[in-house]
């Protein structure tokens, strides 16, 4: 009865390993472990066995069939997984097909260049100051000391919608219409974005329309230092922390003494290229500490407040830092130039 | 300012600095050199000809056969095509082997059958701008004085073995447009002396005062008029050295009068003008304004309108100069002139400016006098002119001037002290290192304590406040050696304005949801500027326009935004999606500044949806737009607060077309372009919108709630109604929404069916309520209730059937 049972065994655990798929597996598990399988066909002669074998028999007849089932078992996962894995291999697909697009457009390349430095700038506690773009010519102007007949309103040539309405062509007469606002108090910490406009023809180093972002700082104590300190921080955060700045004296009627600061050129590491006409140095902003006639013409009292102000494009920084060859392309909105900034730097 | 390196060197000693160094160091301490131009450069070769003999080339009409004398052993045959070559002349050969402009090498060569060893030149051959050759030049070659020696360089001998500054001068510092007023710079910065021309004329026995008699009525705009009178001239070419330095300064000679004058304009900066003494037709210079429709015909032949406004040189009865602008041409120095009265003036800026400004006419004089002259030069730039017109016209100088001087002008004495200087600029200066630069500056000053006070030559008009002292003192101490600091004092917080952060929120859902920021101009034509305008009003003008195309200020952007498709679609860019955020401008009454609004504007075209493997495409349509609008107010929070109703727009199509209205207030409108406009401009269908970002971002929004999450179940209830066709959606769930009081949550369409088992003129809509208690979970009844109130009222308010 024992070797019958073993022969059982080996025999079922042999057809299992030899089980093609789930439904033959079954076959066995019910020829096998059934009710009318030979192992319930050993256990039935069970009552020929004295008392005391009885047990051992039932025990190994128990061992047998977990044996067999516990096989089963075992031969069903990996028949089971098996399948998955035939159904899966149907399933396949080709992976470098292209996916679906998903619809995003971004900022055009002066707003970018424009929220990076107002970004920069609330960060050192500026605030975003805006500003009519159809101006009176006392804050265009005169406001900024640049009263009527002034040679320098030359620099400038103007649109003129009557002979006191203009374009404005800075966006300092929104730092003339803060400081007026504020009532000679300060500190006045702003940051002014805007289109400006000058009578310029458009070919691809002028426009007609172009935008400016200015800053000013009033306080007590304000000095060229200060200046020039804030200067360096805007430029190695817009520009790569190994550039350089360089102020030269200038001239703007708003503010005195008056600056221009340069970078180090990218391209050459400020040893002289054609980028740079071989200075080494690239022009980007105009500065200066602002003129005591604007101070006292907003209401600023001079010998108590000094203040900076500083004032720059951001075409040409654009133009600069993304190597753009034509300001004109700012303003056509090709489809192509503008899908070239929605990269993250 | 166009500055000689060499010439200069007659003013200030610059051992030692090269024209490049020297560009650096007028940089760095405030005047900008925006280029060092070496004459010479690249050229070579060019030596000074004697030709021997001419005569024309046999086998060519307009070629002669010279032989010319090089300095050398033996004379060398060269063909030359100039008009003007003759025998005898002194001319510029450029010698076999010689580089011109342009890497142009002379080489032998064989013209027609003759032998041709080198090449005679004309000055534009040699480099020199065509509008700087002297005119009887012009045309064919240069013929140097028959004093040049023969053999030695030419480019030499035409000044042009010279570098040149060219000064990139800022309107404060008109004192540099002389080579007086740049030696004083150059002084400052390399801390060397100025040396002055001085001037010896022997004067004649006449008296000049027995010629002319000079009466100044405009006082303010000409406070000091210097005549003197010079006889006995002979007009012709002024010196070669004279003319060579005109030309690199920028200036074409003419002849020794009007060079002279020129001359002594370039080194002194003031301006100087000479009349035909014997054309005045009287003894007499009254200067004064023109009268009203008063006339003159400028040496440019322009017969010129005056006015009230433009200041005169008159003979006493008609004017015969426009001061400090341009003569006359009833008194111009011709070839015949042999008595000149010369003009040594100081003319105020702004009357010289008006007129300039007026009739177009920019010299190098009125340049002068509206950034300003020195006010006290004018006696010494006329001593120096009689002395040249002395030497080089033949003049006699008639004994003294004659002088109308009402000249206050005094030199700027302005104070500083220590203190101010060190903290405007957050330096530690010493008073020994500030006196130190005002003495390179050649500034007066004195020390008192802890203030200096500074004596400013009226040559520096620019300086009248201690702000400017200050800038001197740093750009001569260096900014280089300013160090860098950051603002101290009371912190302030940095931020975006509530609408400035909206507004870039705006731009990011827009730019999530597929649009591409333009940037457009606000300037445009007559016929654009209205089109599409949200409200009707008269566009702003500008006064006088450069062209047609920008002469208007946009009242809308769509025009704009259509601009840019169309510009796209003809480049094969044909799915676009673009807005813009930008002010249009609404005019005003006369004399106030034009309403400015920010708008939103998008346009749209092509297709939405394209992923071409997978044959899914969809064309853009209405609802594209408006869900892009849904989307927006939503992330406003005014969600369900926008109205769309169907409106007629101009330019729009009449039955796409909705209007955006909030709080009973018209804020936009978004639809399908009228297809003609579209066929007119090559569009394909194409959809806008434009919106009042301002109405938009200051609507009220409701703060910010936490909503329960729901723990009872909802129920949704579909229903299909058939109703007229032009009933609206939006009306039918406008009445649903009422009617289902407050346990109906959410209604919105499902399904549209127009097609042919409707009846004529009918439509079914399919709604999906869903109704919904927080409280409790809703029984069979509740929900019947509700919606019986709903089939009712979309049946008496609508006539709306529910569909079997």
């Amino acid at each position: 009865m024992q070797e019958r049972l073993k022969e059982l065994q080996a025999e079922a655990l042999d057809k299992i390993a030899q089980a093609a798929d789930l439904k033959e597996l079954n076959d066995i598990r019910v020829a096998f472990l059934g009710k009318k399988g030979p192992i319930t066909e050993v256990l039935k002669g069970m009552g020929k066995l004295s008392a005391e074998e009885r047990p051992k028999m039932g025990a190994l007849a128990n061992e047998v069939r977990d044996a067999i089932s516990s096989q089963i078992e075992a031969r069903q996962t990996e028949l089971e997984a098996a399948a998955v894995e035939l159904k899966l291999a149907a399933e396949k697909i080709d992976v470098t097909l292209p996916g679906r697009p998903v619809k995003a457009g971004n900022h055009h390349p002066l707003t970018r260049i424009i929220e990076e430095i107002e970004d920069l700038f609330i960060g050192m506690g500026y605030t975003v100051a805006e500003g009519p773009e159809v101006e009176q010519d006392y804050y265009n102007f005169e406001a900024l000391n640049l009263p009527k007949g002034h040679p320098a309103r030359d620099m400038q040539d103007s649109f003129y919608i009557t002979e006191e309405i203009l374009l404005r062509t800075h966006t300092s007469p929104v730092q003339a219409r803060t400081m007026e606002k504020r009532q000679g108090k300060g500190p006045v910490k702003i940051i002014c974005p805007g289109k400006v406009y000058r009578r310029d023809n458009d070919d691809a180093t002028h426009s007609h329309q172009f935008t400016q972002i200015e800053g000013l700082v009033i306080d007590e104590n304000i000095r060229l230092s200060d200046l020039k300190g804030t200067l360096d921080v805007f430029a190695k955060k817009m520009f790569g922390a190994d550039r350089e700045i360089r102020l030269r004296p200038s001239f703007f009627p708003f503010t005195e003494p008056s600056v221009e600061m340069d970078i180090s050129c990218k391209m050459c590491g400020g040893h002289g290229c054609s980028t740079c006409k071989g200075t080494g140095w690239i022009e980007i902003l105009g500065a200066g500490m602002v003129h005591p006639n604007v101070l006292e013409m907003a209401g600023y009292d001079s010998k108590r407040y000094t203040g900076f102000a500083f004032g720059m494009g951001p075409e040409r920084i654009a133009m600069l830092k993304y190597g753009i060859d034509d300001i004109r392309h700012f303003y056509t909105n090709d489809i192509r130039f503008l899908k070239q900034f929605s990269v993250t730097e | 300012m166009l500055v000689s390196y060499k010439w200069l060197q007659e003013y200030v000693d610059v051992t030692g600095v090269s024209a490049e160094e020297l560009a650096e160091k007028i940089t760095k301490s405030g005047i900008e050199v925006e280029g060092v131009d070496t004459l010479n450069e690249g050229l070579s070769g060019v030596v000074v000809g004697h030709v021997l003999e001419c005569e024309k080339h046999p086998n060519a009409e307009k070629l002669n056969k010279t032989l010319v004398d090089l300095g050398q052993e033996e004379p060398v045959q060269i063909i030359c095509g100039a008009p003007n070559v003759a025998k005898g002349q002194k001319v510029a050969v450029a010698t076999v082997g010689a580089v011109l402009p342009g890497n142009f090498k002379i080489k032998k060569a064989k013209l027609r059958g003759e032998e041709s060893n080198g090449m005679i030149c004309s000055l534009q051959e040699l480099g020199i701008e065509a509008k700087l050759v002297a005119k009887e030049f012009s045309e064919g070659i240069f013929v140097f004085p028959e004093d040049t020696e023969v053999g030695q360089d030419a480019l030499a001998t035409l000044g042009r073995a010279d570098q040149v500054l060219e000064l990139g001068l800022t309107p404060n510092r008109a004192d540099c447009l002389s080579m007086l007023g740049v030696a004083y710079e150059v002084g400052a910065i390399l801390n060397k002396e100025v040396k002055w021309p001085e001037p010896k004329s022997e004067t004649a026995a006449e008296k000049a005062e027995d010629y002319i008699k000079v009466t100044v009525e405009a006082k303010e705009d000409n406070p000091l008029y210097v005549a003197k009178v010079i006889k006995n001239i002979k007009v012709g070419p002024s010196p070669l050295w004279m003319q060579t330095r005109l030309m690199a300064s920028g200036i074409r000679p003419h002849n020794n009068v009007v060079d002279i004058t020129n001359y002594i304009l370039l080194e002194y900066g003031q301006p100087l003008h000479a009349f035909d003494y014997d054309r005045l037709g009287s003894k007499e210079i009254l200067v004064r304004r023109a009268k009203q429709g008063e006339e003159i015909v400028t040496l440019d032949e322009a017969k010129r309108k005056l006015t009230e406004d433009h200041l005169v040189i008159t003979n006493g009865n008609e004017p015969v100069a426009l001061a400090g602008v341009m003569g006359g041409a009833n008194s111009e120095v011709s070839s015949d002139t042999t008595t000149v009265l010369l003009e040594s003036a100081y003319f105020t800026g702004p009357a010289i400016r008006k007129a300039s400004k007026d009739h177009g006419l920019r010299s190098e004089a009125s340049a002068r006098y509206e950034k300003g002259v020195d006010p006290k030069r004018a006696r010494a730039a006329a001593e120096r002119a009689v002395e040249l017109l002395a030497r080089y016209a033949g003049g006699e100088v008639l004994e003294g001037s004659v002088e109308a001087d009402h000249l206050t002008a005094e030199p700027a004495v302005v104070s500083v002290t220590l203190d101010k200087i060190n903290s405007v600029i957050g330096s530690e200066l010493s008073m020994p290192e500030v006196q130190d630069i005002f003495s390179r500056l050649k500034f007066g000053a004195s020390v008192d304590n802890d203030t200096i006070t500074v004596t400013v030559p009226t040559r520096r008009g620019d300086i009248t406040i201690e702000e400017d002292l200050i800038e001197e003192v740093a750009r001569l101490y260096g900014y280089d050696n300013v160090p860098k600091t950051l603002p101290v004092g009371a912190s302030t917080p940095g931020h975006l304005s509530e609408y400035q952060q909206k507004r870039r929120i705006v731009r990011r859902f827009l730019e999530g949801a597929g649009l591409y920021q333009a940037i457009t101009y606000s300037l445009t034509s007559k016929e654009k500027a209205s089109q599409y305008a949200l409200e009707k009003r008269e566009p702003v003008a500008l006064a006088m326009p450069m062209s047609e195309d920008r002469s208007l200020l946009r009242l809308s952007i769509i025009p704009q935004l259509l601009e840019v498709l169309k510009y796209n679609l003809a480049r094969q860019n044909d799915s676009l999606a673009v807005y813009e955020t930008g002010a249009v401008f609404l005019k005003n009454n006369a004399g106030d500044l034009p309403e400015e609004r920010e708008h939103l504007a998008g346009a749209i075209t092509g297709l939405w949806e394209n992923h071409q493997w997978q044959g899914q495409k969809t064309q853009v349509d209405f609802y594209v737009i408006k869900g892009i609008l849904e989307g927006l107010f939503a992330k406003l929070g005014l969600e369900g607060k926008v109205q769309f109703s169907a409106s007629q727009r101009e330019g729009m199509h009449p039955g796409r077309t909705a209007e955006l209205t909030l709080d009973g207030k018209v804020i936009g409108f978004v639809g399908q372009v009228h297809p003609t406009v579209e066929k007119a401009m090559d569009l394909k269908e194409t959809y806008v919108f434009e919106i009042s970002l301002k109405s938009l971002l200051e609507a009220p929004s409701e703060t910010l709630q936490y909503q329960s999450i729901p723990r009872y179940p909802s129920i949704t209830r579909d229903i299909a109604l058939v109703v007229d066709r032009e009933k609206a959606a939006g009306e039918l769930e406008g009445i649903i929404a009422e009617a289902g009081g407050k346990l109906l949550k959410e209604v919105h369409v499902f399904d549209l069916y127009e097609g042919e088992r409707m009846e004529q003129g009918k439509k079914s809509i399919a709604f999906s309520l869903k109704y919904f208690d927080p409280e409790r979970t809703l029984t069979d009844e509740d929900i019947t209730k509700a919606h019986d109130k709903v089939l009712n009222a979309v049946k008496e308010k609508a006539g709306a059937v529910l569909r079997g």
